[in-house]
């Protein structure tokens, strides 16, 4: 070796030695600056937690508190326009409008945020470093992303039938939206506050499938249709479990209506998570099966049939396909949330903190679980996939709903505060799920791959002979 | 199978996410099950064969490179060893040590790749893909360290190599060698046990090990199937008589034993590699070969153990600089040997995991 | 000695197979064996099956174009035994090469045996997929034989290396190959007749 000093050899190597983090290059200005940033940082917290505190102390008036709630904020505005003597289909229609104007901003937004969120995260999953080029920390590539699908060409194949072929990009939207009328983002704030919410949001959560078919159908391409026949196969098959589950729901909380289930939870500060879990994977995993994620996404796998039903489309057509799917999975985020995790309450938190930020977080929580499945499983098999739902999940949500029938009758008629049967229900509903899927698996001759999996290591080599010696013996 | 819908072409590639390259193959579905398959490849035919006549045996070791562009080294390798012979052309024993330290670079280099893209194939979004090419990434910068290039490496020359690695070099391989075994343990829990890695894998694609001999299958194809096969245990080229190292050998020839016999041949190499730095003499890295050749008029077979399996070169000189006849045997090619067998029957996603860990390069494929 | 490490020598595989298989064997030489093109099949048989050469992996087949000849080599593979052997069938035919098929032998012939078609033109009798491989079916010549542009026709050795490239740079006909036939139908035009020795007798 000779003596001369060690030096990345190659310029890759070189740039990433040279590489400065922003604390190191914060480190490097001068101690003037470094003083001013430091003061400015100082008085900015320091100032937002006076205002916190004196939000929080309550020494504000009631005014404010009402943006905990926007449904209180509509309402003061519908009873001061009847007060106005308004004609009463005005104050209707304006907050109506008002509600669904935030509906499409929420889910607008997130289309904007979301793809960002999954690139970045995805990529720090992948010891990538994601998109971070546009803007600050790339925060603005969505927008990039959605002007360059703009601008370009959309190509339309001859043989497609046009007038098929342009419906399902705008007909897979619209239950996209529809499915968040009965959402409870807070107390009063719910657009849609059906009492049959349930209802309503299997029948919408059907709709997709007719887009699919049509995208599948209309392109005349066969790994379209491969794609199509795949998703329709599929959604058709997990609407089951989802409906079961979701039954096995309403019997515990003896309602359809969305609200009054989340209301349920919060007032026995119990999440039917933890009271139905089997139902809540059921839940969760039919979901990811319905809107096309990872392990489910056989419907656009895209090392077998490229991008699966949406193959033939290019430009903003493509993208809305891309945008259904993420606005479908923050609306499974919000279902989930509603059903299974409490919804807008936090136990108590609520009075604290707006409701809506907390059905937020819950609903990021879910979706970050959709990109980390994403980021980290391989894809089921078309069959695999439907074996599952038919031979596992089905049958195992009719015990459940059956089981969970017994248990909502003994909870109607139980005297007593409701700790008690609810933490049995719960322990006993984790001890027979496990042991019901563990039964369930032996019957179905399912045996996990404990003998022989690894490759034996042979230190002489030799052919058919020695192959037959190594497997005899 | 008591399906009554119409059978109808699918076409896969030349473009497409799972075929590595622009290969493709026609193939005749019934639903989800492939019925018939019809291969198709030579977008890539470059005639390397051919225009290896008109340039000399020094001038043809580039065109290794760009055959099995993921394994260059091994191909480097195989035809210097293959020239050496024909000329009869000694090599220090300090180039023997480099050529098998670079060689077990590139087979780790390349079967990190192979397993990613076949996990990525089954399926996982590209994640395990990236993070064994991390791996791949430090093998690369030490290639480039060495000799400039990253894939196209053009290293190995008849007698010798073409450079001693730099100071720098040996801290950095220390440090690779250090970390590699960390490395595995990580990707096998990621996916040895991996339920639905598991699903995807076993049972799928299975070759037996009568089908595989005849087939002409090698590397880890035939190591999957159970025969414990390997040349540089067969026919110790360079130095690895030297070396203590096993054969991994499937058990079922399904797709996983052939991932997971890539896998555990990348622990063997690092023990290789281990044995080599801990090893290797001081000494001139190359002995004085004139640029021109003109080898005696005979002919030759070399073969090295690649990534993919025999890297065979046929050469056959008439006394002149240029090889008269210059014969690629591509592993990658003959392994598709049993493809129409394999894929007929099974499932659409199933062949295409099949192919993926057959692991093809179409570089070599078409040469 | 140019031979692999575990090769046999071919004195003693062509004594076992004269005994075997009498008049197969033309020529012997200390590292391959040459064979009738019609027996090859049967030679190649013979060794696959026999106990002391198990020749149980054909790992290589490949052809040479000898200007009188084709020589169509295979390196046959013990794995048990970890031996060599090599066979060179003799082509004698150089205007309509053919010979059996080995692929009811060995499975792996079946893409090398297209390749050795679709590159130097001989035909494999027997075999069950014999069309071209990297290039396309029409395609008027086969590019390995030696006298595809003409290359090397006259003093019998690999020309000029590196001074004659391909296959622009052939001043003397520049459209020897390019306009011998429609390359994307592959159907040849009346003109194509210069196309000469290239075109091959293959279809």
């Amino acid at each position: 070796m000779s003596e001369q000093p060690m030096r990345p050899a190659t310029p890759m190597l070189r740039q990433i030695a040279e590489h400065r983090s922003l604390l190191q290059r914060f480190m490097g200005v001068s101690k003037e600056w470094k003083g001013f940033a430091l003061l400015l940082l100082g008085g900015l917290g320091l100032s937002n937690l006076a205002i916190a505190y004196v939000v929080i102390d309550g020494r504000l008036d009631g005014q404010w508190y009402d943006i905990r709630d926007l449904g209180n904020v509509t309402q003061h505005l519908r009873s001061w326009m009847q007060d106005e003597g308004f004609h009463p289909a005005v104050p209707y229609l304006t907050t109506a409008l008002l509600g669904a104007l935030g509906i499409l901003s929420v889910v607008g937004g997130w289309l904007l945020i979301g793809s960002w969120v999954e690139r970045r995260v995805l990529a720090k999953f992948q010891i990538r470093q994601g998109p971070n080029r546009t803007g600050p920390f790339g925060l603005f590539q969505p927008i990039a992303d959605a002007v360059k699908l703009m601008q370009k060409e959309v190509v339309i194949p001859r043989v497609a039938d046009k007038f098929l072929y342009y419906a399902p990009p705008v007909i897979i939207f619209i239950p996209a939206i529809l499915g968040w009328g009965p959402v409870p983002w807070a107390g009063k704030m719910s657009f849609l506050d059906l009492n049959v919410g349930v209802l309503y949001t299997i029948a919408i959560s059907s709709l997709g499938v007719l887009g699919v078919f049509l995208a599948g159908w209309s392109s005349n391409n066969h790994y379209s249709l491969l794609g199509a026949m795949r998703t329709v196969a599929m959604m058709v098959s997990y609407e089951i479990p989802i409906s079961l589950a979701l039954l096995a729901v309403v019997l515990l909380t003896g309602s359809m209506q969305l609200s009054t289930i989340v209301a349920w939870q919060a007032n026995y500060n119990a999440w039917l998570i933890f009271l139905l879990p089997f139902a809540a994977f059921t839940f969760l995993f039919a979901s990811t099966a319905e809107i096309n994620r990872t392990p489910n996404d056989i419907g656009e796998a895209e090392s077998e049939i490229v991008a699966g039903f949406y193959t033939e489309y290019s430009g903003m057509k493509a993208g809305l396909f891309m945008g259904v799917e993420l606005g479908n999975a923050i609306l499974v985020g919000a279902m989930m949330a509603t059903f299974f995790l409490g919804g807008y309450t936090m136990f108590g938190l609520e009075t604290w903190i707006p409701g809506y930020l907390i059905l937020a977080a819950k609903i990021g929580a879910v979706y970050f679980l959709f990109v980390w499945l994403r980021g980290t499983l391989p894809r089921f098999r078309l069959d695999q996939l439907m074996g599952y739902a038919w031979k596992f999940l089905i049958p195992l949500s009719v015990v459940q709903v059956l089981l969970v029938a017994v248990e909502a009758s003994i909870f109607a008629r139980w005297e007593t505060p409701a700790l008690f049967p609810l933490a049995a229900f719960a322990l006993l509903n984790l001890g027979l799920t496990v042991e019901m899927v563990r039964r369930w698996a032996h019957a179905l001759g399912y045996a996990p791959e404990v003998a022989q999996q690894q490759p034996v290591m042979a230190t002489a080599i030799g052919g058919l002979k020695a192959a037959q010696k190594m497997r005899g013996g | 199978m008591n399906s009554t819908a119409e059978p109808y072409v699918l076409n896969i590639g030349p473009q497409h996410p799972s075929t590595h390259g622009v290969f493709r193959v026609r193939v005749v579905m019934d639903g989800e099950v492939i019925r018939d398959l019809d291969m198709i490849v030579g977008y890539l035919h470059r005639s390397m064969e051919k225009l290896a006549e008109e340039r000399t045996y020094t001038q043809n070791i580039p065109f290794t490179d760009r055959a099995d562009y993921l394994a260059a080294m091994s191909g480097n390798l195989g035809l210097a060893l293959g020239i050496e012979r024909l000329a009869g052309i000694d090599v220090p024993e300090r180039a023997s040590y480099l050529r098998v330290i670079f060689a077990e670079l590139q087979r780790v280099a390349s079967h990190a790749m192979a397993n990613g893209t076949l996990v990525s194939d089954a399926g996982a979004w590209q994640t395990p893909l990236l993070y064994m090419f991390r791996e791949r990434e430090k093998i690369l910068d030490l290639f480039e360290m060495t000799c400039g290039a990253r894939l196209t490496t053009n290293y190995m020359r008849a007698g010798g190599v073409s450079f001693e690695p730099p100071a720098e070099f040996w801290p950095a391989l220390n440090e690779l060698v250090a970390e590699l075994p960390g490395r595995i343990d990580e990707y096998m829990e990621l996916l040895a046990d991996n339920e639905i890695f598991l699903a995807r894998t076993r049972g799928i694609g299975i070759i037996t090990p009568e089908d595989a001999i005849n087939g002409s299958l090698v590397g880890p194809a035939l190591r999957g199937s159970g025969v414990p096969w390997d040349l540089r245990k067969a026919e110790p080229y360079c130095v690895y008589d030297r070396f203590d190292f096993d054969v991994p050998v499937g058990t079922r020839g399904d797709v996983y034993d052939r991932f997971m016999c890539r896998m555990m041949e990348t622990r063997e190499s690092v023990r290789i590699l281990k044995q080599a730095i801990a090893q290797i003499p001081p000494g001139p890295h190359k002995n004085d070969v004139p640029l021109a050749l003109r080898p005696p008029v005979g002919e030759v077979y070399s073969r090295v153990e690649g990534p993919r399996g025999e890297n065979g070169f046929y050469l056959v000189s008439d006394g002149g600089p240029a090889p008269y006849r210059f014969h690629l045997r591509a592993p990658s090619l003959i392994n598709l040997s049993l493809l129409r067998e394999l894929a007929r029957g099974a499932s659409l996603p199933d062949a295409v995991v099949t192919l993926g860990s057959i692991d093809i390069v179409v570089g070599e494929i078409d040469r | 000695m140019p031979a692999g490490p575990h090769q046999l020598l071919g004195h003693r595989v062509a004594d076992a197979l004269e005994a075997a298989l009498p008049g197969a064997v033309i020529g012997r030489h200390v590292e391959w064996i040459e064979v009738r093109s019609d027996r090859v099949r049967d030679v190649l048989r013979w060794l696959h099956d026999s106990e002391s050469f198990d020749a149980a992996q054909l790992s290589n087949l490949t052809s040479v174009d000898r200007h009188t000849h084709f020589e169509v080599v295979y390196h046959l593979q013990s794995l048990d035994l970890n031996h060599q052997i090599v066979v060179k069938a003799i082509v004698e035919d150089h205007e309509n090469p053919l010979l059996p098929s080995v692929y009811p032998v060995y499975k792996g012939a079946l893409l090398q045996e297209r390749e050795v078609y679709d590159l130097m033109g001989i035909r494999f009798d027997g075999h069950p997929d014999l069309r071209r491989l990297f290039l396309w079916e029409g395609y008027p010549a086969f590019p390995l034989r030696k006298d595809f542009l003409s290359l090397g026709q006259i003093t019998g050795k690999a020309v000029n290396p590196g001074l004659q490239r391909f296959p622009f740079e052939d001043k003397e006909s520049p459209d020897r190959m390019l306009n011998a036939g429609n390359i994307v139908t592959g159907e040849r035009e009346a003109s194509a007749g210069n196309a000469g020795g290239s075109a091959g007798a293959g279809h």
